[in-house]
């Protein structure tokens, strides 16, 4: 049995998205021209809680969009069958805008990587922002985020597991790790 | 990430496909109907792998679509058509693919006048095999964009009455419809002359119109096939103008549908013979989304063959 420890409960999580919220707003200019962009799967859920919040304190909704990364990753090549493709929805133009890339947890940075290149097959924003709920260390490529909900050091078999209530049915998150064997 | 079920090492026909496969293909086929909206229509999935479009007979709309799937998925292609190539120098379908094996290609898509052309094929080489089309036999891609423009539109694809009016006989296209649309559990009919009708169609399942009203009555969408023009010659049908009076599906005939009908052809059209103009450019029409459908459809299946793509540093038992 993996030993779990939750690192957010359902408030603590509330209280880490209300201040990546007024994060955003404020490294965005007020807002203006933004566009939210949460990667598949739990990104997208992210963002537009985020959304919600900004909409709240700001008045004018930011704009909303999802990306799913499978066919830009680096390891399609290695992997047997094919991972399933997710839906893709972008506003037709990002020329000029702010994006920032929500994600539930950054580790890796390769899905960030893959989410820059595709990006940049959707137009050219004034910048791009990188804002997650959960970085737990890892990296494999010079990547860091801009806003972070929470920061857990982590050991490679670890697995950090998001919840949220749109899918899951609560609010956490939490930690795995392997038992001893 | 979940791992989708897999599809094998080719794509030769829907008869042999599971409901399940097929499902996996038209649902992978919705998220790539998006890459084809974006600015930049091109993603990079297939990237490094190469892939032949081999071209036996004619085609217009299925090679260019399989060339757009294959481009917007970064792959490098080449395409061959039996003239102007060694094809036509009496080169053997085998060694043709034999050669361009040993130029290490990844895929070959193959358009043959001969059924069961695609399933020798790809029992002889290593690369995934996709069938354009083999002789009368099947039209796998053809179907499963028919299959996916049905569902857009209906939003199921279960207990959906489909009739396919017009030269069954020869046609690729009503079998892979036939297999395809019975397996993920809709209903389907044939309608058209007895002579163009083969014997014993209804031992695959489908119920048999001989009057194009009583499949109207009956059918949520027609199928259309294409009238081949020399079958005339060969004595199918006694005139153009005759199958169009008995067979031709028309405004007024869709008229009397008791709900809606729509309209489905795979393509080319004989305006005036098998279709007439106002069905075909009208509110009926879902023939121009099937071919928008097509190319999305392809991208799924090449994207989930490329899964069990060969591996080349592995050295191959045998070289058949």
């Amino acid at each position: 049995m993996p030993l779990a420890t939750r690192l957010l409960d359902a408030a603590a999580l509330s209280h880490a998205l209300d201040r990546m919220a007024a994060e955003v707003v404020a490294r965005s200019e007020g807002g203006q021209g933004l566009v939210l962009v949460g990667i598949q799967r739990r990104g997208v859920e992210l963002a537009e809680r985020l959304a919600g919040l900004i909409t709240a304190t700001q008045g004018h909704p930011p704009t909303l969009g999802k990306l799913d990364i499978t066919l830009y990753r680096d390891d399609l090549q290695a992997i047997g069958p094919r991972p399933v493709v997710g839906e893709t929805s972008l506003p037709p133009d990002l020329d000029g805008t702010i994006v920032v890339i929500v994600d539930d947890v950054l580790y890796t940075g390769r899905t960030i990587r893959a989410a820059l290149d595709e990006l940049a097959d959707f137009g050219r924003p004034r910048r791009i922002l990188l804002c997650v709920l959960v970085d737990r260390g890892g990296r494999e490529l010079p990547i860091q985020a801009d806003i972070v909900g929470t920061v857990v050091p982590t050991e490679p078999g670890d697995h950090v597991n998001v919840r949220v209530s749109e899918l899951d049915g609560e609010d956490a998150v939490d930690l795995l790790r392997p038992g001893a064997a | 990430m979940t791992a989708a079920p897999s599809l094998g090492k080719d794509l030769i026909t829907l008869e042999e496909l599971s409901a399940d496969q097929i499902r996996l293909i038209l649902d992978t086929a919705e998220p790539f109907k998006e890459v084809s909206e974006r600015p930049i229509k091109k993603t990079p999935a297939l990237r490094g792998k190469t892939i032949v479009n081999l071209f036996f007979e004619d085609s217009t709309r299925t090679r260019i679509s399989f060339e757009f799937a294959e481009k917007r998925l970064s792959a490098d292609t080449v395409s061959i058509s039996s003239s102007g190539s060694s094809v036509s120098k009496g080169e053997t379908l085998v060694d043709t693919a034999r050669n361009l094996e040993a130029m290490r290609i990844d895929m070959v898509v193959i358009r043959h006048p001969n059924s069961g052309a695609a399933r020798f094929l790809a029992d002889r080489i290593r690369s995934n095999v996709v069938n354009a089309g083999d002789g009368k036999h099947e039209h796998p891609t053809q179907g499963l964009l028919d299959i996916l423009t049905l569902r857009d539109h209906f939003g199921r694809i279960e207990g959906l009455k489909l009739c396919i009016v017009g030269d069954v006989l020869h046609s690729r296209v009503a079998r892979s419809n036939i297999w395809g649309l019975r397996k993920l559990g809709a209903e389907v009919a044939v309608c058209g002359p007895k002579t163009l009708l083969p014997r014993g169609i209804e031992e695959l399942g489908v119920t048999v119109f001989p009057r194009i009203e009583d499949a109207i009555q009956w059918a949520d969408a027609l199928n259309v096939l294409r009238l081949q023009l020399e079958r005339m010659q060969s004595g199918f049908i006694p005139s153009l103008r005759e199958y169009n009076r008995v067979f031709g599906v028309s405004r007024e005939r869709l008229a009397r549908a008791p709900g809606e009908i729509m309209v489905l052809h795979p393509g080319p059209m004989n305006r005036g013979v098998e279709i007439d103009s106002d069905v075909a450019d009208g509110p009926h029409s879902l023939i121009l989304k099937q071919v928008t459908n097509g190319v999305a459809v392809r991208m799924a299946v090449l994207y989930l063959l490329a899964g069990g793509a060969p591996d080349w540093r592995v050295p191959a038992g045998d070289e058949r």
